[in-house]
């Protein structure tokens, strides 16, 4: 029995008939008059010093528009965290994909020899492109030292623990970059003129982000830089920094051309060479046990490579770095978490957020520490998961009533582990070229920003009524796939009480929708979900005191009480701002307190079949069971899961990045090996809902979750099978675990 | 797309003969579009080096798949898709079938030709080691007249043929099997669709008076051309079936490794296809161990 009205029901997406008959409008199906085409020429170099830029013969280059890093008046460098990125390279070359010049024509395919023809003079510098060698600064190529960030957690006392441990394991775990692949590429439309501003439209995240971008780019007040959020075909992470360089190409180009629309898509291979992917890892942790199994010690060295600029790179690595301990107990920690440039292009947000890096590390470093101490995976977990009361590595206390060790049973019962396993195992001990095995992994994700990065926010979202008599979300939440519209509109009507149609979400505009912040870590139904919900109830109260209301109502005398109160006083709009909870601290500066103000936790269980004669790996049976507060639409919530369980497969068997000379060498969906559906096994999904009271209608955040429990569940499943081989790093391709298998035959 | 589609000129001939006579005339200039599904790739990457396209794809006396006692003759312009549905393939050349199966996706299937992939030269295409294995014949025409080539030496090297500039590719022919017959294909490609192969293996086998009577091993992916295991399969053909164990499974792994020349690339790497080539071989011969222990002729 659900007594709610849409919380918790499968409503259909709001933006789906538009999607499936092609109406929705992308940024590459808008043409506007007097567009011309933008095109980015690249340093191909991966260091060096720009020395000269040569216009090859045969173009008629005056009919172009060009730009190069000396018409920038504004700041060169792009707004985030550090100013460190140009939109152009001025002289120095830091990676291979550096944009130095922009063409503009209306004609495309001149637009295209053109783009060729530009030879760009570089005097290359020795570059660096591998992680250890950044941290051991055998050139410096970014800053003093190559560090983007450093972060130390430190808990109780490890070094004291070592003398009396009755186990010490150790291990080093490593994770690929992984492309984020959504199904629309990156693009831009962009007007700039000098006196009345910019204005674009681009597949974006985060309309704010591009937003600051612009505005220091052309030194710009607020009001004169408008960012609108086309239909956007997926981002994953991937369309959460990069717009800003893409919209600011675009505007440029269109200023230089006096006011005409500029227009920048990137095609499949662009698209995946240039643009960000997930930050490559190496983990080392040294870990310390008593006899029983009850984890004593945990010192954790986490690395990722950030690539050329810093971006978002801190931030990844801070989360990464939180969850470096998984969901354990233990007494004494240490988690040293550094992040290094390497002459790659950035890498950037993708779904997880460093995240999937350090819980890789750690789901791998329990079943291998249990192999060692020749214990059961499963006792070792029990033993040292997390409770109420507990704290982690940050020193935040659990307040939650979790129950880890049911929810690892309840996964394991769901994939039927122990019968399955002792059938592996009887299977196994037959010739058969295929083995099987079975595998799990325990995790969690923080929901929301890390530490005060909400409060820093202080997201504002509102909700508008309309003439027509119905409500408009204004957030500037953006849909791309992940079901933020139809989310944000059943909160709203629920609160309303009124059918879901009488709920619209406004198109993410900066001209009309507060900023609440990017589309990003969670957070959109449960921290802007919240937003409009009090915005939402604000909107009611307004209608119930100025007397066009009474309650109880039907929806129709809802929205005849708008259209009553917009005709007498014209506009009727709410909003909310968010305000830390009481309870929550956070100590920036020495990394302890609430990390986040929840998390949601799971345990995912896989069989696996391993073919031993290609070394291939087929996913029997996937089961992804978590705790996720309330559910608020289970057809959406499901296919959240499963499509990051799908990412997850991909990025724990077959999406390697090929690298040549800092660039990706297989940037096209035939080269790079992403699962399709004949690949991926029957994604079973559960949830045990448990309403979190600070979420809207009981909701956490569910969109990353997914990202982080497959990749270890995966391994965990093939060391099973295989018994003799301990793999360590991901993507275990098929040529990776055939050199596993052959160094353990000797 | 970097495709520069206003430089190309797509000249459609309304007959083979006045295709013929644009490849002899202007010889060299023109490049054959089939399906186009191996040269959009290219295109769109703005590599491919041709602007001039002979647009094949109306030509209907290339197409149409024809029965005779001791042959099945197959239209250049036989698509992936055509293969798949007929009855008589599907009996008699499983191989193939399963090659046009693994091939690209759906769309790709209903577009793209037999004579396409193999004229396109890859080694990596799918079709080939069932068309080696199956020891078929292309016939080559020009205005001067026509050829058979046996498929086996067309390839010479990297994408290169022995096909003429004035030539085109109008019939594949495979000799009916019949008899005790035996068919392997495996394409290890990682995914299960829409992959390339690293590794592609086809066998065919027919066992008569109680010896393996053929045997031909057709590779994908190992090489610069698609080849047969020459060494391997005279290892294995002629022998009598109660002497094949074990040890000759273990030899003819080993002369495959005398067979092909991997190279590591994007894809994989030289010592996984060594690998892997010797282990589905081992796949293969046991399999046709335990099929041939009990004869079945077909009808």
């Amino acid at each position: 029995m659900n007594p709610s009205l849409h919380i918790g029901h499968s409503r259909i997406r709001k933006e789906g008939r538009a999607k499936v008959t092609g109406a929705a409008q992308y940024t590459d199906d808008v043409c506007m008059s007097g567009m011309l085409y933008g095109a980015t020429v690249r340093s191909r170099v991966a260091r060096g010093i720009l020395k000269g830029i040569e216009f090859g013969e045969g173009i008629p280059w005056d009919e172009f528009i060009i730009v190069t890093a000396k018409d920038v008046t504004g700041d060169l460098y792009v707004a985030l965290i550090e100013q460190d990125q140009p939109f152009l390279a001025l002289d120095r070359i830091n990676h291979p994909e550096e944009p130095v010049v922009l063409l503009a024509h209306e004609d495309r395919y001149l637009l295209e020899k053109a783009r060729a023809a530009v030879r760009l003079i570089i005097e290359p510098l020795p570059p660096l492109f591998d992680l250890e060698e950044s941290l051991a600064c055998r050139e410096v190529i970014w800053g003093s030292d190559n560090s983007f960030k450093d972060i130390l957690i430190e808990q109780g006392d490890v070094d004291s623990v070592w003398g009396a441990a009755t186990h010490i394991v150790q291990g080093e775990y490593k994770t690929g970059a992984q492309e984020q692949l959504y199904i629309e590429p990156n693009g831009a439309i962009a007007v700039a003129k000098a006196e009345e501003g910019v204005t674009v439209w681009g597949s974006l995240q985060c309309p704010y982000y591009v937003h600051k971008a612009l505005k220091h780019l052309f030194n710009l007040p607020d009001e004169k830089v408008r960012v609108i959020q086309m239909e956007t075909g997926g981002g994953f992470g991937g369309k959460e920094d990069y717009p800003s360089l893409i919209a600011g190409h675009a505007a440029l180009l269109s200023l230089k051309s006096g006011g005409r629309p500029v227009k920048i898509v990137y095609d499949r291979e662009e698209d995946m060479v240039a643009t960000t992917k997930r930050h490559p890892s190496r983990t080392r942790i040294r870990s310390a046990f008593d006899a029983e199994g009850q984890l004593l010690a945990l010192d954790i060295d986490f690395a990722l490579d950030g690539g050329a600029y810093l971006t978002l790179t801190p931030v990844v690595l801070s989360r990464g770095a939180i969850h470096a301990g998984g969901p354990y107990r233990c007494p004494n920690t240490r988690i040293r978490a550094r992040a290094v440039a390497t002459n790659t292009p950035p890498h950037g947000a993708f779904r997880g957020f460093g995240a999937p890096q350090s819980l890789f590390a750690i789901e791998r470093h329990m079943n291998v520490a249990a192999a060692e101490m020749g214990m059961d995976p499963i006792a070792l977990r029990k033993q040292n998961l997390l409770k109420m009361g507990d704290s982690t590595a940050t020193g935040q206390i659990i307040k939650e009533a979790i129950d880890l060790p049911g929810l690892l049973d309840r996964a394991l019962e769901k994939l039927d582990y122990t019968a399955k396993q002792e059938s592996c195992r009887v299977h196994n001990a037959s010739s058969s070229p295929i083995k099987r095995g079975v595998g799990f992994a325990s995790f969690m994700h923080g929901c929301g920003f890390t530490g005060a990065g909400e409060s820093y926010l202080a997201s504002v979202a509102g909700v508008e009524g309309r003439e027509d008599g119905k409500i408009h979300v204004l957030a500037a939440a953006t849909e791309m796939g992940q079901g933020a519209n139809t989310i944000l509109s059943q909160v709203v009507a629920e609160v309303l009480k009124v059918p879901l149609e009488y709920v619209e979400v406004a198109r993410p505009d900066t001209a009309l929708v507060p900023d609440s912040g990017p589309t990003v870590a969670s957070r959109t139904t449960m921290v802007v979900g919240k937003l409009v919900q009090e915005a939402a109830i604000g909107l009611r109260q307004i209608l119930l005191q100025a007397g066009f209301l009474s309650e109880p109502y039907a929806g129709e005398a809802f929205s005849n009480a708008v259209k009553q109160y917009l005709a007498k006083n014209g506009h009727l709009k709410a909003y909310s701002q968010y305000s830390t909870p009481p309870q929550i601290v956070w100590d920036d500066q020495n990394y302890k307190g609430d990390a986040y103000t929840t998390f949601a936790w799971a345990c995912y269980a896989t069989e696996v079949a391993v073919d031993t004669r290609t070394f291939e790996v087929q996913v029997e049976d996937f089961v992804a069971l978590q705790e996720v507060g309330r559910v608020l639409n289970p057809t959406l919530a499901e296919g959240q899961i499963e499509g990051g369980v799908a990412q997850g497969i991909g990025y724990g068997l077959s999406e390697q990045v090929v690298w040549n000379e800092g660039r990706m060498a297989n940037g096209q969906m035939t080269n790079y090996i992403m699962a399709t559906s004949m690949d991926l096994p029957r994604i079973r999904v559960y949830f045990e809902e448990s309403p979190y009271p600070l979420g809207p209608g009981g909701a956490k955040g569910i969109g990353e979750l997914p990202m982080d429990g497959s990749a270890p569940a995966l391994l965990n499943a093939i060391q099973d099978a295989l018994a003799t081989v301990t793999p360590r790093e991901i993507p275990l391709t098929p040529e990776r675990l055939m050199e596993l298998v052959e160094s353990s035959n000797g | 797309m970097k495709g520069q589609a206003p430089s190309c000129t797509v000249h459609t001939p309304a007959s083979l003969v006045g295709a013929l006579e644009i490849l002899f005339a202007e010889k060299g200039t023109w490049r054959p579009l089939a399906g186009g599904t191996d040269l959009m790739v290219p295109f769109a990457a703005g590599t491919l080096p041709f602007t001039r396209f002979l647009n094949l794809w109306g030509l209907d006396e290339l197409r149409g798949i024809e029965i005779s006692p001791e042959n099945i003759s197959l239209g250049a312009l036989t698509t992936y898709a055509d293969v798949r549905s007929h009855s008589l393939l599907r009996a008699e050349f499983p191989n193939l079938v399963q090659s046009a199966r693994v091939t690209g996706a759906m769309a790709i299937q209903n577009r793209g030709t037999l004579a396409g992939n193999i004229a396109n030269g890859s080694p990596a295409a799918d079709t080939p080691p069932s068309l080696l294995a199956y020891g078929a014949e292309v016939q080559l025409q020009s205005l001067a007249g026509s050829r058979w080539v046996p498929y086996e030496s067309f390839h010479t090297d990297y994408k290169q043929t022995v096909m003429l500039p004035e030539e085109l590719i109008t019939r594949i022919r495979l000799p009916r099997t019949t008899g005790d017959t035996f068919h392997f294909f495996r394409k290890v490609g990682t995914r299960k669709a829409q992959a390339i192969s690293k590794v592609c293996l086809a066998a065919y086998a027919r066992a008569e008076e109680g010896r393996v009577a053929e045997f031909r091993l057709g590779m994908g992916s190992v090489a610069p051309v698609p080849l047969r295991a020459l060494t391997t399969e005279m290892l294995i053909q002629g022998q009598r079936l109660e002497a094949l164990d074990d040890h000759s499974i273990a030899e003819a792994k080993q002369a495959l490794l005398e067979d092909i020349r991997p190279i590591d690339d994007i894809r994989s790497t030289a010592s996984y296809r060594r690998k892997v080539s010797a282990n589905v071989l081992g796949q293969l011969l046991e399999a046709m161990i335990e099929r041939f222990k009990r004869p079945q002729i077909r009808a």
